[in-house]
């Protein structure tokens, strides 16, 4: 019986003084393993009377799993504290900078032009490229600018060298001459034949020789054009009256249309926005001032004409803006020269996050 | 073009205000530009009167002034030497703002004087430099009237800018007219009374080619005068000149000023007694030279007009006149030349010979041919008015162009190509205003007046109408939508551009924008620079050429940017670049390049600076998002701006998706930047377009219940084995159960052979249809080790 006591006691005290969970199992192996002193209690029962190993088999059992019951309280609690250890241990300095990861940012001018992209899109507008490397007939002849007319000097032109036939070449100067190769496209043709619109966006670049602090020689245009049987001034005017709204974040929005000249269209108008300035800093919306942003009128019959289409059934309007002025306008951005200097500090400054992608219901601009 | 109210208003009989007027001439299509109302700056400066001007008590060089300002007097203590009792002057009462010395008068004790206000000099206003002393007026001055007024400043000064199809606005009176036909007043009358000459003249006009209507010069008119006196002109001409910023010169060259302004018809006058002969209209022979008169010598050929005489060239026709023959102070007998030239020519000859002339300016925008006529007759009343004299019959040689058109206008036309509804009446009296022959009561026949080259069409007639009617009264009418859906602006292959910025971007670089063109020798090494790619009239040497590769322009950001100390940079930009001057020859190309660092020093883990796999998974991101399929082959081998070594394409079958890899060192250096570079070009247009199909549908997934598993396998092969090919073999060595394979592991070195390397790779598993057994993945694994060693050689490393 002593011996059953005896054996108790140590094996609740190896289970209860073992530090760590090598030790208690140590503590298990003593007490349950193979050469342990409770199984060898188990082994001497073949040797007793029934009667004894009845009695002494259930007191063994009784002991065993109190061994047993121990062991798990004593290993939850090793458990636990090795964890707590542990976590302390693992402890960092969390004002630690993350792991460096370059920040990337868009534009303003692809964002602009997303941003225009997402606002004619509503109207009805698709998206239409032309080359860069024009012919002039297409930058010019078919715009009704006719070989040394004035309004040629109005453009400071680069020229590229002839083409073999002797056509003249030229960096566009301005997004105008993707009007004439829209019209002259087959299916836009057949399209109005059918009584159909035809709605376009042109952004893109644009070259004059003009560089000073204002002008580069490479900038950035919109072109719209819409020809139908029936779109007329009045539609220019909602067209633009409710683009300009949209973008420029102005619910009332003043616009101003002026008669100007354009060979290419005819009326022509060219289009303010109100503003004010206070303390040398632009104010976009209703004020005393205005600020021209853009020119437009009705496309010019001998301009339809010379793109194949019948001047007497087809009219419409067309826009051109600049897209880097209404950028710097928006966006509060001073220098235009800049925005062709890649200079990080500005990118960072002046960019767009990647994700920023506008639409009308999601937000045009930060 | 400038002009000053009170000219406005010989031509305009009108009670309108300076700010009316303005508005209007914007509201016109006549932009006004700048306005300065000299009045403005004077107001509250009157003419004083110096009642008594004595000695300050406690000052020599001060004077205390009782001065008469119209009906009060005040005292002020004046400091100039000539002031003195008696005088007129412009007085500034207290708390006028002086323009020439920017203080705002008070009340004071000058000395113990008191002093309310100031005489002042002319540098005090800033109408001139003169500071000797206060100004001196004549004692016809009327005390108390305002300072503007009695100095003759009275007159704003309004610079409208005039469309080039506006040449009629070029002379106040077809500005005057403009305004008139907006309702501001009442046109007058140009005074052109037909003069009768005394004596025939002795110098004729002639034609060297024939006189035609759509000849270099249609008709020129003539006049000669005698016994007459130049000298400088009277003042309200020398004001008027001045005022709008011409020089006066003499009597009969500011009345051929005047007259162009005025009325847009250039002249020109010849020292007639230099002259000899008849003069003659004629194309200049090649080589003719001529001193013109801004001194410079020009040389002609045959494309330009000129007026010469039997001994030479005295004048380029509608452009600037000889300085031979021009008027001197001497001048007593004069030569008047009122000609017509095809705009055409002046602009081309004018463009040529580089003369930019205020006859020039208006002759190449088409001025009215029959003022040819009339405007010899306006400038010969003022020469007899002015100079004196006596003038011969008209002498001219030539016919009058054709001007004499017109065009109908639909009843409805207004309204359907503007919106506005102008009535018949309107529509009729706006027409006749500007000077049309309306004729009908809608539909009208307008017939063009000769001032108004610029009116070719129905059109042009809607927006003369409109834009006196009032662009302010164009409705604004919303587009009527296309469709009751929203479709996408931009086609499928216009969307990878923001599709590739946005990815790029998202990857932590940054978009630039940068010039189309570059320098010759940048564009040869990036494989262009052809002849047809040149610009003919660059601005400078540093833009010549048009890019063949957005890559130099980033390359050049770069090193702007390091040299600002902006280390590490990410820079990329979407755009186009040329191969050739066809629109073919232009692509859009989404181009980037890293430079130096990767990974910059960090507490978290080692640094690393850019190589080829930076620029790859660049590119590669790219043709992701831009929907590229994802069987992408790489290959070594880019253009020879790249690492020979270390560059390579992505490509679909034969076709190039893509370059990347690091930038060849040479290149590297010549940009002075230190540490590699990685670059990639992404050809935006070389990925095919998804089918189109009638859903968007994807394809149903398949999703196994069984796990997949992973076996590893390292191959020792020779070094020079691409590890795509092995890899491929190895995806390709089952079809149905290996879904993918990967490298994991590359080494060379110690316990690998010479020339060999270890490539580990990890193969995935998929069971099909149930678990598999030992046995099948021994098989697998057999035809997996066959499979490389069949196309690579390679081994099982033991």
């Amino acid at each position: 019986m002593d011996d059953l006591a005896t054996i108790r006691s140590e094996a609740l005290d190896a289970v209860q003084a073992a530090a760590d969970l090598g030790a208690l199992e140590a503590a298990r192996v003593a007490a349950l393993g193979k050469k342990g002193s409770v199984t060898g209690l188990m082994k001497t029962l073949g040797g007793l009377a029934p009667e004894q190993r009845k009695d002494f088999g259930a007191r063994v059992n009784q002991l065993k799993g109190e061994i047993e019951a121990a062991l798990e309280a004593r290993k939850g609690s090793l458990s636990a504290s090795a964890l707590e250890a542990r976590l302390v241990a693992e402890k960092i300095d969390v004002t630690l900078p993350a792991r460096p990861e370059g920040q990337g940012t868009l534009h303003p001018i692809g964002q602009v032009m997303d941003e225009i992209g997402a606002i004619f899109g509503e109207m009805g507008f698709t998206w239409a490229d032309g080359p860069d490397i024009e012919d002039d007939w297409h930058n010019f002849t078919a715009l009704n600018i006719p070989p040394d007319h004035p309004a040629r000097q109005m453009q400071d032109t680069f020229y590229l060298p002839p083409r073999a036939d002797g056509t003249p070449m030229v960096l566009r100067t301005h997004t105008s001459p993707v009007q004439a190769r829209t019209m002259l496209g087959k299916d836009v043709q057949k399209r109005l034949a059918d009584g159909g619109s035809l709605r376009i966006i042109v952004p893109g670049r644009t070259f004059r020789i003009d560089s000073d602090a204002t002008h580069t020689p490479m900038f950035h245009q919109v072109e719209g054009l819409v020809i139908d049987r029936t779109t007329h001034m009045g539609h220019l005017k909602g067209c633009l009256v409710d683009f300009c709204r949209a973008f420029f974040e102005v619910d009332d929005l003043p616009l101003r249309f002026r008669p100007s000249y354009f060979p290419f269209t005819e009326p022509s108008a060219e289009v303010d926005i109100g503003c004010s300035w206070k303390d040398g800093e632009l104010k976009i919306g209703a004020g005393d001032s205005w600020l021209e942003i853009l020119g437009s009128g009705m496309v010019h019959p001998n301009v339809i004409a010379n793109c194949g289409l019948d001047p007497a059934v087809y009219q419409g309007f067309a826009f051109g803006m600049g897209i880097d002025r209404i950028a710097m306008l928006k966006y509060g951005i001073p220098d235009l020269r800049a925005f062709f200097d890649a200079d990080l500090r500005w990118l960072r400054h002046y960019g767009f996050s990647a994700l920023e992608t506008p639409s009308l219901t999601g937000g045009l601009g930060r | 073009m400038k002009f000053t109210l009170s000219w406005l208003k010989e031509h305009l009989e009108t009670d309108a205000t300076l700010v009316e007027v303005r508005d209007t001439l914007t509201m016109l299509g006549l932009e006004v530009e700048s306005l300065t109302d000299p009045a403005e700056a004077l107001k509250g400066f009157v003419v004083g009167y110096v009642v008594e001007a004595v000695q300050h008590p406690n000052a020599d060089r001060l004077r205390v002034c009782k001065v008469d300002t119209g009906g009060t007097v005040v005292q002020v203590v004046c400091g100039a030497p000539n002031a003195r009792t008696g005088m007129k002057g412009i007085f500034a009462p207290t708390g006028s703002y002086i323009p020439g010395t920017g203080i705002t008068l008070k009340a004071s004790k000058i000395r113990g004087e008191e002093s309310n206000g100031m005489l002042c000099s002319s540098r005090e206003l800033q109408l001139g430099d003169d500071h000797s002393g206060i100004i001196d007026l004549p004692a016809e001055a009327v005390t108390g009237q305002s300072a503007a007024e009695a100095l003759g400043l009275g007159d704003a000064v309004i610079e409208i800018k005039v469309t080039p199809n506006r040449g009629d606005c070029l002379g106040v009176h077809g500005i005057a007219r403009d305004l008139a036909a907006a309702g501001l007043g009442t046109l007058k009358p140009v005074k052109a009374d037909a003069i009768k000459g005394t004596y025939a003249s002795p110098i004729k006009w002639t034609h060297d080619y024939a006189p035609a209507p759509d000849s270099p010069c249609p008709i020129v008119v003539g006049r000669h005068f005698r016994g007459v006196k130049n000298g400088p002109s009277p003042d309200w001409l020398q004001r008027r000149l001045k005022a709008i910023g011409l020089r006066p010169i003499s009597a009969l060259v500011d009345i051929t000023n005047l007259v162009t302004f005025d009325l847009n018809r250039p002249l020109h006058v010849f020292d007639a007694a230099k002259l000899s002969g008849d003069l003659v209209m004629r194309q200049a022979r090649d080589g003719e030279q001529i001193l013109a008169l801004d001194g410079k010598t020009y040389t002609l050929d045959p494309a330009v007009s000129v007026i010469a005489d039997t001994r030479g060239v005295h004048g380029i026709g509608g452009i600037m006149g000889g300085e031979e023959t021009g008027v001197q102070e001497s001048t007593t007998e004069v030569f008047l030349e009122a000609a017509y030239f095809q705009p055409i020519g002046i602009a081309a000859s004018g463009r040529k010979l580089g003369i930019l002339s205020d006859a020039r300016y208006r002759n190449e925008r088409g001025i009215d041919p029959e003022s040819c006529w009339w405007g010899a007759e306006v400038a010969t009343r003022l020469i007899l008015d002015l100079c004196g004299g006596e003038c011969s019959e008209l002498v001219s040689s030539g016919v009058m162009p054709n001007w004499q058109r017109s065009y109908g206008l639909r009843t409805d036309r207004v309204k359907t190509l503007t919106g506005i509804e102008v009535s018949a009446a309107e529509t009729a009296s706006i027409l006749t205003k500007l000077g049309f022959g309306v004729e009908g009561s809608g539909p009208w026949t307008a017939s063009v007046p000769s001032w108004r080259p610029d009116i070719v069409g129905e059109a042009d007639l809607v927006e003369e109408v409109t834009r006196v009617f009032g662009f302010d009264k164009i409705p604004t009418t919303s587009l009527p939508p296309v469709s009751t859906m929203s479709r996408p602006v931009r086609d499928p292959l216009q969307r990878r551009t923001p599709q590739a910025r946005r990815a790029l971007a998202a990857r932590g670089m940054n978009e630039a924008v940068t010039w189309s063109f570059l320098p010759l020798k940048k564009a040869e090494r990036f494989g262009g620079g052809g002849a047809d790619v040149r610009l003919l009239n660059s601005i400078d040497a540093t833009l010549d050429t048009m890019r063949p590769s957005i890559l130099p322009n980033l390359i050049d950001a770069a090193s702007r940017n390091e040299a600002r100390g902006l280390s590490d940079p990410a820079l990329f930009e979407v755009g186009p670049q040329y191969k050739d001057a066809t629109p073919q020859g232009q692509r859009t190309v989404a181009a980037g390049i890293r430079h130096n660092m990767a990974v910059p020093r960090n507490w978290a883990g080692p640094a690393r600076t850019v190589d080829a796999f930076d620029a790859k998974a660049d590119a590669l991101a790219v043709l992701g998002a831009i929907g590229a399929p994802d069987t992408l082959s790489s290959q070594p081998g880019a253009p020879n701006w790249y690492h020979p070594g270390r560059s390579g394409a992505l490509k679909l079958g034969d076709r190039v998706m893509a370059y990347f890899g690091e930038l060849h060192p040479e290149i590297v250096a010549a940009a002075d930047l230190k540490g590699p570079v990685a670059a990639f070009e992404v050809f935006l247009d070389a990925a095919p377009l998804p089918k189109a199909k009638a859903t968007k549908a994807r394809p149903k997934l398949v999703l196994s219940a069984l796990q997949p598993l992973e076996r590893d396998f390292a191959f020792l092969v020779d070094s020079g084995v691409e590890a795509e090919k092995l890899v491929r073999a190895a995806r390709n060595a089952d079809k149905v159960m290996i879904t993918a394979a990967r490298v994991f592991d590359l080494y060379a070195g110690k316990g690998v052979p010479e020339g060999k390397k270890s490539l580990a790779i990890a193969v995935t598993l998929q069971p099909v249809e149930r678990t598999l057994t030992d046995a099948e993945i021994e098989a697998v694994s057999g035809k997996i080790v066959a499979a490389v060693a069949k196309a690579t050689g390679a081994v099982l490393r033991g």
